[in-house]
C-alpha cells in the first residue's frame, strides 16, 4: 500500500516536472512564433541590416558557424580518432580526453574573452577570424567526444577483422571503422553545427557585427545573433521586431538542424 | 606428411598476468587438413590461435616465447613468426594465414567490396580480375547463387549464416595457406551450421585449417586431427578418432565424455 502510493507521488511530481519543462518550451516557441511571424516579410530577406533587413546577418552567421565547422571537425574528428584508436588507455589520452570534456562545458563568454585576447587585441580590432576561431574551439570539444563515443561503438572484432586481412591500422581505421561509425559521426557534427550557430556570446567581442553585407573576415563581421542582441536593447519598435523576427528564424533553424539530426541517425530497420 | 604450422615450446603471457597463459604448446599443423582444439572454457584455445596470425599484435605488451613455424607450400623451408617485427612482415603473415571469427565480421559496404578489399590490399588493382577472383571466392564459400544478383547491396543486409560464408570468402579470395576459425558456428542456426561444416571439409583441398570449436560433434565430424586443451596446456594430440575413442590421457577422456568442462 505504502509503496503503491509512494510509486503514485514520484510518478505524479515527475510528470508535473516534465510538463513544466514542456510548457516554457511551448511558451519560449509560441511567443516567438506570433511575434516572429508578425515582424517576418520577404523584405527581411531580401536586404541587410543597414535598411532593417537581416540578409546580411544571416548569411554571416552561416558563413561564421561554416568556416569554424570546416576548422573545427577535421581537427575534433582527429583527435577523438587520436583518443579511441591510438591513445586508448595512455596517461596522455586521458588527459586529453579529460581536458576536453572541461572545455565542453566551459561557458562560451570565456571562450569569447580568450579570443578577445589572443586574435582581436593584438590584431587591432574586431574582426570575423577571431570569431570563426572562437566557434571553431567551441566545436572541437564537441566533435571530439562524439567522435570519441561513436567510435567505441564499433566492435572491436571489425578492427580485428580489417587486421586480419592483411589491412594496416590506419588502412582499418579510415575504411572501416570511420564508415561503420559514419551515420554516428555526421549526426556528431550536425549537432556541433546547430551548437555553434545560435551563439551569441564568442561572437560578442571577437567578430562584433557590420551592417553591410561582407565577406571580408577580416574586419568586422555579421552576425544574427550578436545583430539580435543589439536590435533587442535599442529602444525602437522597429528595430524590436527585427529582433523578434531573427530569433523566430534563429530557433526555427536550430529546430530544424536538430530535427535532421534526429532523423538521420533513427536507428534503420536491417533488410 | 607435409607441415604447415608447427609450434616449439610456445608460451604465451598477455599483459600484466603473472603466469604465462600458454605453457610450452608443442603442435604439428599438417596441409590440407583439418585440425581441431577443444577444451574447457578459458584454457587458451583462441589465445593460440591467435598467436598464430599475431592478432594479438594488434593490442600492446603481450610477450611470446619459443616458436612458431610457418612452413611453404612444399612443406620444407619454415620461418618462425614470432621474428617479425616490422608492420609488412605482419601484413604478408596475414595474408597467408586467414582468420575467421565468432560473430560474422562484414565490413560495412557492398558484398563486392568485401571480397575486394583484402584483394585490393594485396595489391591487385585490375577490374576483370578483381570481379573473377570475387566470383571465385563466392563460389567456393557456396554464397555465389544467393548473392549474384546483388553484390552491390550491403553486406549488412544478409543474414547470419551469409555473412559468415561472406567472411570465408573474403579470406579464401587471398588465397591463403591456413585459415584459422575460432567458433564459426557457435553464433549460427544449424542450417547455417551445416553448410559451414560442409564448406570446411571442402576448403581443406587447397589450404589447412585449424579451428577451435566447443562442439564435440563438430569437432569429430569435420577434423583430421584434435588438439585436446587444459589450463594453458596441450593435454593430448592425436588423429581425431584416437583423442575421442580411444584417449590416452584422463583428462581427455573426461572431457569428451561430458563429466567436465
Ligand atoms: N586480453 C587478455 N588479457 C588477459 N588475460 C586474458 C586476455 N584474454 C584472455 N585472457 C585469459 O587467458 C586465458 C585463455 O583465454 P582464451 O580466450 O584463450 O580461452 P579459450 O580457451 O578460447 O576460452 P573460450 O572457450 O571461453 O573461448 C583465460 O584465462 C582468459 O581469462
Ligand atoms: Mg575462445
Amino acid at each position: 500500500m505504502n509503496r503503491l502510493l509512494l510509486n503514485k507521488i514520484v510518478i505524479t511530481l515527475s510528470t508535473l516536472a516534465a510538463l513544466m519543462g514542456i510548457s516554457f518550451l511551448l511558451w519560449i516557441l509560441v511567443t516567438l512564433s506570433i511575434r516572429g511571424y508578425h515582424s517576418i516579410d520577404w523584405h527581411i530577406f531580401t536586404t541587410d541590416l543597414v535598411n532593417n533587413g537581416l540578409r546580411n546577418v544571416i548569411i554571416g552567421q552561416f558563413i561564421l558557424a561554416g568556416i569554424a565547422t570546416v576548422i573545427g571537425v577535421p581537427v575534433g574528428m582527429m583527435a577523438g580518432i587520436y583518443l579511441r584508436e591510438y591513445g586508448i588507455n595512455s596517461k596522455f589520452a586521458m588527459i586529453v580526453r579529460n581536458l576536453s570534456d572541461v572545455m565542453m562545458s566551459a561557458p562560451s563568454i570565456v571562450i569569447g574573452i580568450f579570443v578577445y585576447g589572443i586574435f582581436v587585441v593584438p590584431f587591432g580590432g574586431f574582426n570575423g577570424w577571431a570569431g570563426v576561431i572562437a566557434l571553431a574551439i567551441l566545436m572541437i570539444p564537441i566533435v571530439v567526444s562524439t567522435t570519441d563515443s561513436m567510435l567505441s561503438l564499433v566492435p572491436q572484432e571489425l578492427r580485428e577483422a580489417g587486421i586480419a586481412l592483411g589491412a594496416s591500422k590506419a588502412q582499418v581505421i579510415y575504411k572501416i571503422v570511420l564508415s561503420a561509425a559514419k551515420i554516428g559521426l555526421i549526426t556528431g557534427v550536425l549537432l556541433a553545427f546547430a551548437r555553434v550557430i545560435g551563439e551569441t556570446a564568442p561572437l560578442l567581442f571577437t567578430s562584433a557585427n557590420n551592417n553591410f553585407f561582407s565577406f571580408g573576415l577580416s574586419n568586422q563581421y555579421p552576425s544574427l545573433t550578436v545583430s539580435i542582441y543589439h536590435l533587442a536593447l535599442f529602444p525602437s519598435q522597429t528595430s524590436q521586431n527585427l529582433a523578434w523576427a531573427g530569433s523566430a528564424i534563429l530557433t526555427l533553424l536550430v529546430l530544424f538542424i536538430n530535427l535532421i539530426t534526429r532523423f538521420i541517425f533513427k536507428p534503420r530497420k536491417q533488410k | 606428411m607435409k607441415l604447415a604450422i608447427q609450434t616449439k615450446d610456445f608460451s604465451f603471457t598477455y599483459p600484466k598476468t603473472k603466469e604465462a597463459t600458454l605453457k610450452g604448446i608443442n603442435i604439428p599443423i599438417y596441409a590440407n587438413k583439418v585440425t581441431a582444439l577443444i577444451g574447457p572454457s578459458g584454457c587458451g584455445k583462441s589465445t593460440l590461435l591467435r598467436s598464430c596470425n599475431r592478432i594479438h599484435d594488434v593490442y600492446p605488451g603481450n610477450s611470446y616465447d619459443g616458436e612458431i613455424l610457418l612452413y611453404d607450400n612444399n612443406g620444407e623451408k619454415a620461418e618462425n613468426i614470432l621474428q617479425y617485427k616490422k608492420e609488412n612482415d605482419l601484413i604478408n603473415l596475414r595474408q597467408r594465414i586467414g582468420m575467421i571469427f565468432q560473430k560474422p565480421t562484414p565490413f560495412p559496404m557492398s558484398i563486392k567490396d568485401n571480397i575486394t578489399y583484402g584483394l585490393k590490399l594485396s595489391g591487385i588493382k585490375n577490374k576483370t580480375e578483381l570481379l573473377d577472383r570475387t566470383e571465385i571466392a563466392l563460389k567456393g564459400a557456396a554464397l555465389w547463387e544467393e548473392v549474384k544478383d546483388r553484390l552491390n547491396n550491403s553486406a549488412m543486409g544478409l543474414s547470419g549464416g551469409q555473412q559468415q560464408r561472406l567472411c570465408i570468402a573474403r579470406a579464401v579470395a587471398l588465397k591463403p595457406q591456413v585459415l584459422l576459425f575460432d567458433e564459426p558456428t557457435s553464433a549460427l542456426d544449424p542450417i547455417s551450421t551445416a553448410s559451414i561444416e560442409a564448406l570446411i571439409s571442402e576448403l581443406k583441398n587447397e589450404l589447412t585449417v585449424l579451428i577451435v570449436t566447443h562442439n564435440m560433434q563438430q569437432a569429430s565430424r569435420i577434423s583430421d586431427y584434435t588438439g585436446f586443451m587444459y589450463l594453458g596446456d596441450l593435454v593430448e594430440y592425436d588423429v581425431t578418432e584416437t583423442i575421442f575413442l580411444n584417449p590416452k590421457e584422463k583428462k581427455t577422456e573426461d572431457y569428451i565424455t561430458g563429466r567436465f568442462g
